[in-house]
């Protein structure tokens, strides 16, 4: 019995927030579209799922949503895990203040952080000013609306995701494990590569999943910073619930990312067992 | 073959290694005996290369170990915490200081399965680390060191982490495969007991310093410092001094010997060399029984003496009834002068 009641939190928040509105989708994605409101009628047809593989436009936003999203993650990682190194190397009492510093954009408003984006490249922005007054170029280029402008944005929101778990699995590593390594006549080098990274592996994957599985999602940062073509699925969605009012087609989409971002996960509990 | 010198480390304000002095040879079981703080464990890191000493000077044949970082040192080191590699097999682990030191597969294989020979782990090649007992585990370690066949190897409380069972058996293993191997062991430990049954030489530390070494019988029956005699078990310590030939106790309330050395400030009076006298017998002091507690071979009697200290006393009959006058004889032999 009391085991029932402190499982029931979580019970309620599975069946609310993640079982409903599953539910909720896969009924939709059923339905037809209609003028109304809701803009759909309830029923069992497959037209969306069926437009889903005809229509070669919606692959392909998700194809490029999960290039991004790898992409992103992979950045990340490359950044994240020296960083991490870094953090976990200083002396325990300024980990805080760098943990603190990590965390700090998260304090500020998402839209102001790309919004400082914009303003840094667009034609008139502060690099393309600085650019010029130096000399180095007469004529702006063009760094926002690109690919880099939209990575940028996406590492810089996602990072700390990939921080987090490598930083955690750093400090947690027992370093008599690193002086065993050098004492048997590993260089530091040597240490590295053999003991922390192989031993730091799992975190740099949740890492990674922590960065990609929202990055695969995302809409709002290739909306503002991104080029038009790319379209990945989170813009697609945006347009096909907001602006064609196609709910049953939009569930749809929905489902199939949702598909498709399981099965890193159980790749991820794979990689988790075997270490 | 180790020669450490007027060794220096401070962390802070504290001196972990105090001027400490210390020469190991070639071959022998040594003991480096301490309580927490004493800076036996920093001793140890310092001579793998983990920590810098300060100052002092440290050589290995000669040799100026110092500016020789930890992993081109020719001294292994076995961990508390026996740190093997997780991610890796129990052939793999042994493996690693052979694949860095470029030994050949053919000639890895068969120091392997030497090494897991020698400490009896034939067959246990591919379990994880996880997989294995605390016993397993250390000899596991035991084997990572010894497969480098190295001249010195430096065991951090290698039976720490054991079951107190399995302590006995597992100490007198490491003092043959000491004798086996030929290499001189470092073993670093808080248990006395450990220390005198295993090691050919022990050195007790004391604040970052040696405060007396040699063979474990010598130290044991002349412990040369009051805290080496309160180490080393079980010895009373009275304090007093020398006066006209006889050192007087004033926390004992008497004379407790008489020809020690001038200097002296304190004895050493071992509780089984204490025997309760005959009516007939003129005691050295008397004392009031306090407590007894029956340990099986004999009892610990606890004497309160007129100046107001204790003594521990080891009888073998029932003791005599409780708060009762005692009197306590020793021989002369049995009074070790203290210096410090």
């Amino acid at each position: 019995m009391p085991r029932t009641i402190l499982l029931a939190p979580l019970w309620v928040w599975l069946l609310t927030l993640v079982a409903a509105p599953v539910l909720i989708l896969v009924v939709m994605a059923f339905a037809t579209p209609a003028d109304g409101v809701p803009p759909f009628t309830l029923g069992l047809r497959f037209t969306a799922f069926a437009m889903l593989v005809e229509d070669f436009y919606h692959a392909e936003a998700l194809l490029a949503a999960l290039r991004l999203a790898a992409t992103t993650a992979g950045l990340c990682l490359l950044i994240a895990y020296p960083m991490a190194l870094g953090m976990a190397g200083v002396q325990p009492r300024w980990r805080l203040p760098l943990l603190a510093l990590l965390m700090l954009p998260f304090w500020t408003g998402f839209l102001l952080r790309l919004g400082a984006w914009i303003g840094l490249l667009r034609d008139e922005g502060l690099v393309n000013h600085l650019l010029r007054s130096l000399g180095i170029t007469d004529a702006p280029l063009a760094l926002l609306y690109t690919e880099g402008a939209m990575l940028a944005g996406m590492v810089h929101a996602y990072l700390p995701f990939a921080v987090l778990p490598i930083f955690t699995a750093l400090i947690r590593l027992d370093p008599a494990l690193l002086e065993a390594a050098a004492d048997l006549g590993a260089r530091p080098a040597r240490v590295f590569f053999s003991v922390t990274l192989q031993l730091t592996l799992p975190a740099a994957a949740a890492g990674f999943l922590l960065v990609f599985i929202p990055a695969a999602g995302e809409f709002v940062i290739p909306e503002l910073l991104g080029p038009p073509e790319a379209q990945v699925i989170g813009r697609v969605l945006w347009q096909e619930f907001f602006q064609n009012r196609d709910w049953p087609l939009a569930a749809a989409l929905a489902l199939a990312l949702l598909a498709l971002l399981i099965l890193p996960m159980r790749w991820f509990q794979k990689l988790g067992a075997s270490t | 073959m180790l020669i450490a010198t007027a060794l220096e480390r401070r962390f802070g304000a504290v001196r972990a290694l105090a001027g400490l002095d210390l020469a190991i040879n070639a071959g022998e079981f040594f003991a480096l005996l301490g309580g927490s703080g004493s800076g036996k464990s920093t001793l140890l890191r310092v001579l793998a290369g983990f920590e810098a000493p300060d100052a002092g000077a440290l050589t290995l044949d000669g040799q100026d170990l110092l500016p020789v970082p930890p992993w081109a040192r020719p001294i292994n080191m076995m961990f508390q915490s026996y740190a093997l590699f997780p991610h890796m097999n129990v052939a793999d682990n042994i493996a690693y200081g052979l694949k860095r030191a470029g030994v050949a597969a053919e000639e890895r294989r068969s120091r392997i399965a030497a090494a897991l020979d020698l400490v009896g782990l034939q067959g246990l090649e591919a379990r994880r680390p996880q997989q294995l007992s605390g016993g397993q585990k250390q000899r596991v370690a035991l084997a990572r060191s010894l497969v480098m066949r190295p001249r010195l190897l430096l065991l951090d409380e290698p039976m720490a982490a054991l079951d107190a069972g399995l302590r006995e058996r597992t100490g007198l293993e490491l003092r043959a495969l000491q004798r086996k191997t030929g290499a001189a062991f470092i073993m670093v430990t808080h248990d006395q007991q450990e220390a005198l049954a295993l090691a050919d030489r022990i050195a007790v530390l004391e604040a970052g310093r040696v405060a007396q070494i040699g063979p474990p019988q010598e130290v044991y029956a002349r412990p040369a410092t009051r805290f080496v005699a309160r180490f080393l078990g079980a010895a009373n310590v009275l304090e007093g001094r020398m006066r006209d030939g006889v050192f007087e106790s004033a926390e004992a309330g008497g004379v407790i010997a008489s020809g020690l050395p001038a200097a002296t400030v304190a004895v050493a009076l071992r509780a089984e060399h204490i025997r309760l006298t005959n009516a007939d017998e003129a005691p050295c002091i008397t004392g009031n029984l306090e407590d007894a507690a029956f340990r099986g071979e004999d009892w610990l009697l606890i004497i309160r003496l007129p100046g107001g200290a204790s003594l521990r006393v080891l009888h073998k009959a029932p003791p005599p009834a409780p708060r009762s006058l005692v009197g306590l004889a020793w021989g002369a032999g049995a009074v070790v002068p203290l210096f410090a």
